[in-house]
């Protein structure tokens, strides 16, 4: 029997355009990009050109700063355009695909039977090796490092997330050899947090993991608070996570000695006329797949990832590195006359100064109008409620303002990225942006203190 | 309203920087934001936002204030009918009070958002929702008679020192309603204080024989409890007093819309009481006057307490930060107005003292409360490496 863990702090937002079960298997898309700025913190240097023919596995750029971890095309084609954006940063390199997938060969083999340098030089070459974070902070892992342990969420709680258990169904064998890959690069456990009712589900004949069943609203699926929970992060430790789809990936390196980046991702939001799952390639372009798939009634904002951590994108743009389900909801760009004091039933809110309470099953449409101006802090005790940490977030996030190291180490730094505080910044009277500011305590702490 | 709209999207060029108006731009811009929600979306982080913003919180905070400010000015109506023999209905009771009280409102609002807007103004800032609040807290804890230059004074003082230098709204150390009282209590006590203040037109007139317009505190600070209101009275608020404090009925049902909506701390409500009753409790066993023998639970009815514990206390800038240290910083206000208006007849109303006084504490109690948080933190990552 698995530990369990209840928690109750948290917010699951209510939002119309789940996917249905439905699985699209037909899309294809001809362009793919990898984009360096799904990294925080990377700097990359390129090592293709336009026009260049590469294979899949084949590596397209390395971080200055890790030159061991290589960015390798997750398909066969040709390279279409390195596109660059202010001071001659880079956005993205696109490849276009000829459609036969046609990969680099790496070994092929039982993980079980590898020794762990093997498997790390075999993720490192094979690209895979991006895939791994690290906490504290939520960059990539260093290949030269031991973590104490390996996390792994096995659901997803975001607002209209993918189900876990239909998007990995049917890859139990992949997930097995990935998981026996990553058990030799820790000393320590692989730990799997699941959700109730998938006590029975795929995870449950998975071998060489330790499961802990999580209940409770967002961000219970969020692994750094499992991490959390079952072993919390201090100062000189070191944890690996990684998402169950790419766990996927280096079991079928594993498996088949070649590399094979397609998953499965959900397209939602209430903008979307049938919201389901498609089966797309890693970094696909997603013009073809949006095209006629959303209702085209207002102004739409396509975001890669949820509503809480993705990010905005254009109509013609890329899938994003670790990026699971499209969302799509109203640009919310227009005024209200005196909104403030009108009843507004349309409108969500966790406060009960609006009617929501009243109706505790009903879906909202939500747009991305901050309904609000930023204010200095004025309401207490807001963040507390959604974040199930023994953290207090407001001290934290004023420590990370001041730029007080000390402070941000003892009141949790380590603990916290952006996900985890998301609903913070969804909470917020004052509309504080909660996510940038994490972001930059981080990168302060990288800065003086080393990643 | 899409004409009003549509005015306005005209006439805003005017006020951006560079503009003709810019130097009103931010007045231009709390008018705009009032009429109209702004079409702002977001740019980084969450891309939805609850719907809850400053102006909702601060309107929800009003509308709480609403039943204290309709039962006050009933209750000047009243005071003053009793005071001079007059009959009159409910309505009459009510409007008479309510004429008397909107020059004080008007003075209020005016001295203190005209300060507002130039104070953001000269920081290039938005308007802040803060001063919606305060001011018509301001009139509710004045006496009625009190004159309207020394209003206008006491919100000068209380917007410029006691909010603007520290920043704004958010930034504020003290209670900015409770400094204009306490400016207004040291600066002209006589007409803050004693028997004649509280019904209108009192100290012109010649009330009726027998009629004291004594507060409650002020009769047991003068020795003459028996004289004292009866408990039914002093909770309906049928007695003299501050314009809104009068009813603790009004301010419960305050403190309900409060509670419910979660805008208003019920940590820091309970807390008070708690810390009231404790010590009106000891006061009580150990009693060795009128006033120390008074039943622990008077002093939830008398003055400005339930007024002060709903509406002041809770005011989630100056109350403590954390959730531990509004227990703390509550029941410390309920303990500290009790011992105030017991052990000090200078001061018959302990309420504004206690609060002002853990104002400028709590940022000491939430610095302990941290403190404690971090070790804690530290410990139990000790317990997990020595596993």
């Amino acid at each position: 029997m698995s530990k369990v863990i209840n928690l109750k702090r948290g917010l699951n937002i209510r939002l119309k355009g789940e996917a249905g079960k439905v699985l699209e298997t037909s899309f294809e898309a001809v362009r793919l990009a990898l984009k360096p700025t799904d990294f925080p913190g990377l700097s990359p240097k390129i090592l293709v050109k336009a026009g260049q023919k590469v294979k899949a596995g084949e590596p397209l750029f390395f971080d200055k700063k890790n030159p061991e971890i290589l960015f390798t095309s997750p398909a066969s084609g040709e390279v279409l355009a390195i596109n660059r954006g202010e001071r001659r940063k880079v956005l993205e390199i696109v490849i276009q695909t000829d459609g036969i997938n046609n990969s680099v060969e790496f070994t092929k083999a039982d993980p079980q039977k590898l020794t762990r340098t093997e498997i790390k030089e075999q993720l490192k070459k094979s690209g895979l090796w991006s895939f791994l974070k690290q906490r504290p902070y939520g960059t990539v892992a260093k290949p030269e490092s031991t973590p104490l342990h390996i996390f792994i969420s096995g659901f997803d709680s975001a607002p209209l997330a993918p189900d876990y258990e239909f998007i990995l169904n049917g890859q139990v064998s992949s997930f097995q050899t990935g998981i026996n890959a990553l058990a030799k690069l820790t000393d320590g456990k692989i730990h799997v947090g699941i959700s109730p009712n998938q006590a029975n589900g795929f995870f449950s004949g998975i071998k060489n993991i330790v499961i802990t069943q999580f209940s409770g609203p967002h961000p219970t699926g969020n692994v750094g608070i499992q991490i959390h929970h079952v072993s919390p992060i201090s100062k000189g430790d070191l944890i690996w996570t990684i998402s169950p789809q790419e766990v996927i990936y280096i079991g079928r390196l594993f498996e088949t000695g070649k590399i094979d980046l397609t998953k499965i991702i959900a397209l939602v939001g209430s903008e979307v006329k049938f919201p389901k799952y498609y089966r797309v390639t890693h970094g696909a372009n997603l013009s073809g797949l949006l095209k006629d798939a959303t209702k085209k009634e207002v102004t739409e904002r396509f975001i890669s990832g949820n509503v809480l951590t993705g990010s905005h994108i254009e109509y013609d743009d890329y899938l994003g590195f670790f990026d699971q389900q499209i969302t799509v909801i109203p640009e919310g760009d227009y005024s209200e006359f005196l909104g403030w004091a009108m009843p507004r039933l349309n409108k969500y809110s966790i406060s009960r100064s609006y009617f929501s309470w009243l109706t505790p099953k009903k879906e909202y449409k939500a747009d991305a109008n901050l309904n609000g101006e930023e204010r200095a802090y004025v309401v207490t005790g807001q963040y507390d409620k959604v974040l199930p940490m023994d953290i207090l977030p407001v001290f934290l996030v004023k420590a990370i303002i001041a730029e007080d190291i000390d402070k941000m180490e003892q009141l949790g730094i380590y603990d916290v990225i952006e996900e985890d505080m998301a609903l913070c910044e969804y909470v917020c009277t004052s509309k504080t942006e909660v996510q940038s500011i994490l972001r930059n305590g981080i990168n302060l702490m990288i800065k003086e203190l080393g990643n | 309203m899409k004409s009003l709209r549509k005015y306005l999207d005209k006439k805003k060029p005017l006020f951006k920087p560079g503009g003709k108006l810019a130097k009103f731009g931010s007045t231009f811009g709390a008018i705009e934001t009032f009429l109209f929600t702004p079409n702002h979306t977001s740019k980084s982080g969450t891309h939805i936002h609850d719907a809850i913003d400053l102006k909702r919180t601060m309107t929800v905070v009003i509308l709480a204030m609403v039943p204290a400010l309709l039962f006050g000015s009933w209750n000047i109506g009243y005071q003053n009918g009793l005071a001079f023999g007059i009959e009159r209905g409910l309505l009459e009771n009510f409007m008479f009070g309510f004429l008397k009280i909107l020059p004080i409102m008007i003075v209020s609002y005016g001295v203190g958002l005209g300060i507002e807007f130039i104070a953001a103004q000269i920081r290039g800032h938005e308007v802040n929702e803060g001063y919606l609040v305060t001011g018509i807290l301001i009139p509710l804890i004045l006496p009625i008679n009190i004159p309207l230059w020394m209003v206008a004074l006491a919100v000068a003082f209380a917007v410029i020192f006691g909010k603007e230098i520290f920043g704004g709204t958010g930034y504020n150390i003290m209670n900015v309603a409770l400094i204009a009282r306490a400016f207004l209590f040291f600066a002209y006590p006589s007409q803050m204080s004693g028997d004649a203040v509280w019904v209108y037109e009192l100290p012109s007139k010649v009330p009726v024989d027998g009629f004291s317009g004594a507060t409650p505190l002020a009769q047991l600070a003068q020795e003459a409890g028996s004289k004292l209101h009866s408990f039914y009275d002093m909770f309906m608020g049928f007695i003299p007093g501050s314009i809104g404090e009068t009813s603790t009925l009004a301010v419960l049902i305050g403190a309900a819309i409060l509670i419910f909506t979660g805008i208003g701390s019920w940590k820091i409500m309970l807390s008070t009481v708690l810390g009231a009753l404790a010590i009106g409790f000891l006061c009580n066993i150990l009693a060795v006057n009128e006033y120390m023998a008074l039943p622990p639970y008077f002093h939830l009815v008398m003055g400005g307490f339930a007024f002060g514990t709903v509406f002041m206390a809770t005011d989630p800038v100056t109350a403590a930060h954390t959730e531990k240290g509004k227990w703390i910083y509550g029941f410390m206000i309920g303990a500290l107005a009790v011992l105030i208006r017991v052990f000090n007849p200078a001061y018959p109303e302990g309420m504004m003292l206690a609060i002002l006084l853990m104002n400028v504490w709590s940022p000491l109690i939430d610095y302990f409360v941290v403190e404690g948080h971090i070790k804690r933190r530290l410990k139990k990552a000790k317990l997990k490496a020595n596993d």
